[in-house]
């Protein structure tokens, strides 16, 4: 079984060395001109031609109903369908039968921001985020837990786009 | 020792202070140049956080460098290992100290200072550390001595990455070096001297040498380039290629000393290119810069300044717009292009200025300057034209071609 090399001529004619490297050249030298197209990132967090997108998935955010607890019933189905087990559940119940949180805890360096959470949740209760400056001191810090996923205010991800539900 | 031998010692070692100083800083702001430049023709903005506009960047890189962890590979060559950065980094300091960067000084003083005596200096001091009568033969001479820290370097480091390196950089240097002592004498037949203050004459007399020599000007132009090993002629330290060739066991201040060097050679060849081909410190078109005085050193200070730039930004700007050589190619061009060319460059510009004396026995410079660029244009057109075409450059060589259908191979 040979092996076949397909042998390219060179090209003659249409060979071109300086006035490639001279076109180049004024090409680069048109770059110089032109404004550049960096984002100046901490003071600038989006552009015109530049958002996070509504459908980021970040870290979570847990909604509050009016009296600012948790909307949350403890109904265990974050847990259930988190692909990468990082929701901590204990469940509670109150005087009047109504289920809440005990312990909700999510472990931010273990979830893959699939934003299944948010999708199952009945109550509209756990959110994904639209957030990226997630910098900590230490590890621990990455738990999150009822109080602060309560306390954060970034805006909720629509994990689509309300325009295009379908993807199309 | 006599007052003026203590006055013009005392002046060289001002001189030297301040050559080295500026030197260093321009290399510096080089390494800030360079990645401005490389941002802007991206698109980018380049650093811009320490310091207004990014200035205090190389600051920065510096500290950094002088507060990393130095390394030696434990197979290494110590000694020459230790030594190789600066058997690199020295040849390419001195090698400024022979260019003139501004029009003589006239100093007039005669002070007596105590311990030092009775110092003295009359007359005009020549802007460069030293005016050598050998002039640019020993930057030929000293830029050659860089390749020892580089060969060294890649030799001691033990690794193969770095030998590589070190081994390209050897056989581009040498190749290099042939095409550009070449190119330089063309040079030396318009202006019977190697000196740098009497080149600097001869194109305040006639026309800058860049049109009259022109194809002596690209060779060396290339053959800096090469020299320098920027791109598109950086074999020995391709990235993609050998990691960071000959550097690439070195680390925090021995790695910054190879990357000074690298940028004191850029700043050198671009110096060389001002000097010897476009006139140096001299201001084209007007005759006051030549009366001498502090006014004229700084104007034409300046107007080195900005040559120097220009051709320092051009270096930056072929390097950001070529892509690297492949290693046939780069010894196919200096060998098989570069070479020959300089050689029948000297042959019809030594027939040519004796033709020229012969026929115009009392011409004057300029006018023996317009026919030799006339020439050049004739000559760097046909010249451009088989370079453009490639027939100058000849059969590639390498595996590029096999002359027989290959051999079939039984799996």
């Amino acid at each position: 079984m040979a092996i076949g090399v397909k042998v390219m001529t060179r090209p003659g004619k249409e060979v071109s060395y300086l006035r490639a490297t001279l076109k180049g050249m004024a090409l680069t030298f048109k770059h110089i001109t032109q404004p550049s197209v960096t984002m100046q990132y901490p003071e600038q967090k989006s552009t015109n031609e530049w958002t996070v997108a509504s459908r980021w998935r970040g870290t979570h955010r847990m909604l509050t109903d009016e009296q600012g607890r948790a909307k949350c019933v403890a109904c265990g189905l974050c847990p259930q369908i988190c692909p990468a087990n990082c929701i901590k559940l204990v469940p509670g119940e109150d005087e009047q039968g109504n289920r809440y949180p005990l312990i909700y805890e999510i472990d931010e360096f273990r979830c893959v921001f699939c934003g299944y959470c948010q999708e199952v949740c009945p109550e509209e209760a756990i959110h994904v985020g639209v957030h990226y400056e997630n910098a900590e001191y230490s590890r621990d810090r990455f738990v999150y837990d009822l109080e602060r996923l309560t306390s954060q205010t970034h805006a909720v991800s629509t994990l689509w786009d309300p325009a295009d539900p379908k993807g199309q | 020792m006599t007052p003026e031998q203590k006055g013009f010692l005392l002046l060289s070692v001002v001189k030297m202070l301040v050559v080295f100083t500026a030197l260093m800083v321009v290399v510096a702001l080089l390494t800030l140049a360079e990645r401005k430049v490389s941002a802007w023709m991206q698109n980018r903005i380049g650093p811009n956080r320490t310091g207004p506009g990014g200035l205090l960047q190389p600051a920065a890189d510096g500290l950094k460098n002088f507060l990393k962890e130095e390394t030696t590979p434990a197979l290494a060559t110590t000694p020459i290992f230790l030594l190789a950065p600066a058997l690199a980094f020295i040849p390419a300091l001195m090698l400024s100290c022979v260019i003139p960067f501004a029009a003589p000084l006239p100093v007039d003083f005669d002070v007596t200072w105590p311990l030092l005596g009775q110092i003295a200096y009359h007359g005009a001091l020549p802007m460069a550390v030293t005016d050598l009568p050998i002039g640019f033969l020993f930057v030929l001479a000293i830029s050659s001595m860089g390749v020892y820290g580089i060969a060294l370097a890649g030799w001691s480091s033990n690794s193969k990455y770095a030998l590589l390196g070190g081994l390209r950089a050897s056989a581009q240097m040498i190749s290099y070096e042939v095409a550009m002592g070449l190119s330089l004498i063309p040079v030396l037949l318009m202006t019977g001297n190697v000196r740098f203050s009497e080149i600097v004459r001869t194109q305040q007399d006639g026309l800058p040498l860049v049109l009259p020599l022109f194809l002596s000007f690209f060779v060396y132009l290339i053959s800096g380039f090469a020299e320098t090993s920027r791109l598109p002629f950086d074999m020995p330290e391709a990235e993609s290629e050998l990691v960071a060739g000959y550097h690439a066991e070195y680390s925090s201040m021995k790695f910054s000393m190879f990357f000074i060097a690298e940028y004191a050679n850029v700043t050198t060849i671009c110096m060389m290119v001002a000097t010897l081909f476009f006139g140096g410190w001299d201001i084209p078109f007007t005759s006051w810069d030549e009366q001498g005085g502090v006014l004229q050193t700084l104007a034409t200070f300046l107007v080195f300044v900005l040559k120097t730039g220009f051709w320092v930004f051009f270096v930056m700007w072929i390097r950001w717009t070529l892509p690297r050589f492949r290693y046939d190619q780069l010894m196919a061009l200096g060998w098989k292009f570069l070479m020959p060319l300089a050689l029948a460059y000297i042959v019809v510009i030594a027939v040519t200025l004796w033709g020229l004396d012969t026929a115009l026995p009392d011409g004057s410079p300029v006018l023996k300057s317009s026919v030799l660029a006339l020439l050049n244009v004739v000559l760097g057109a046909v010249v451009f034209f088989g370079l453009d075409r490639g027939t100058l450059l000849g059969r590639p060589s390498g595996p590029g071609r096999p002359t027989s259908r290959p051999a079939t191979v039984r799996s």
